[in-house]
């Protein structure tokens, strides 16, 4: 398809850094942000999130799921 | 000893004294096995994401410890077989965070925090998740794909 002339400009992982925000699986507000209106969890390759943090994001998504913090799916 | 995380949800019937009285006597439970509380929240009634047996709220306690793991697993074993008690997450750290847990410190900034939320801050990630037709990212994404 059409490419764009400017690359993405390489988005850094948000939790990887010097204030990054520690991921924890209480943190709804944190959590929510990186699950679609649906309650997917998002990919990393739209949010930039590096695979390492991706994995411990999902995890803690999931257990935020099993603690009803946080919906497993949405209509 | 290792340290370990237990968040536990009892049902939304209990009055908030019996509640927080559950939450002692799974204390004093696991410290008679030896272990030792570091520290105990209690989150209060929060609606729940999705009905768990038939009810839509219930009463979220929060539990820090330092215990071997037998005190743990006798612990968790009467929670589990406790009728008012409906689930049971038991995690194991490395290390305690200090000070409240992010639920109770939401609370005090959350007063603060409610304009905030009405800022577009979170609107402009979710319109890029509906589909590729979003700007750049969306773009990206679906050239792989179509190729």
């Amino acid at each position: 398809m059409a490419t764009k002339p400017f690359f993405r400009r390489r988005k850094v992982c948000p939790f990887s850094g010097a204030n990054a925000p520690a991921i924890d699986y209480k943190d709804t507000r944190l959590l929510m942000r990186y699950i679609s209106e649906r309650g997917k969890i998002v990919p990393a390759r739209i949010t930039a999130v590096s695979s390492i943090k991706q994995r411990e994001l999902a995890t803690a998504i999931k257990r935020a799921r099993f603690l009803a913090l946080l919906p497993y799916a949405v209509k | 000893m290792p340290l370990y995380e237990h968040v536990f949800i009892a049902r939304q019937d209990l009055s908030s004294t019996q509640a927080e009285g559950l939450v002692e006597h799974f204390s004093t439970v696991l410290s008679d096995n030896g272990g030792a509380i570091v520290e105990k929240e209690y989150w209060g009634v929060k609606t729940m994401a999705y009905k768990i047996n038939k009810n839509r709220k219930g009463h979220y306690a929060f539990l820090r410890t330092n215990a071997p793991s037998a005190a743990v697993q006798e612990m968790e074993r009467l929670m589990r077989l406790h009728d008012d008690v409906m689930r049971v997450l038991t995690i194991k750290v490395d290390a305690h965070g200090e000070g409240p847990s992010v639920q109770m410190q939401k609370r005090d900034d959350r007063d603060g925090e409610r304009g905030d939320r009405g800022d577009r801050g979170p609107r402009p990630e979710r319109s890029g998740f509906g589909g590729d037709r979003g700007g750049d990212r969306g773009g990206f994404g679906g050239g792989d794909r179509r190729r």
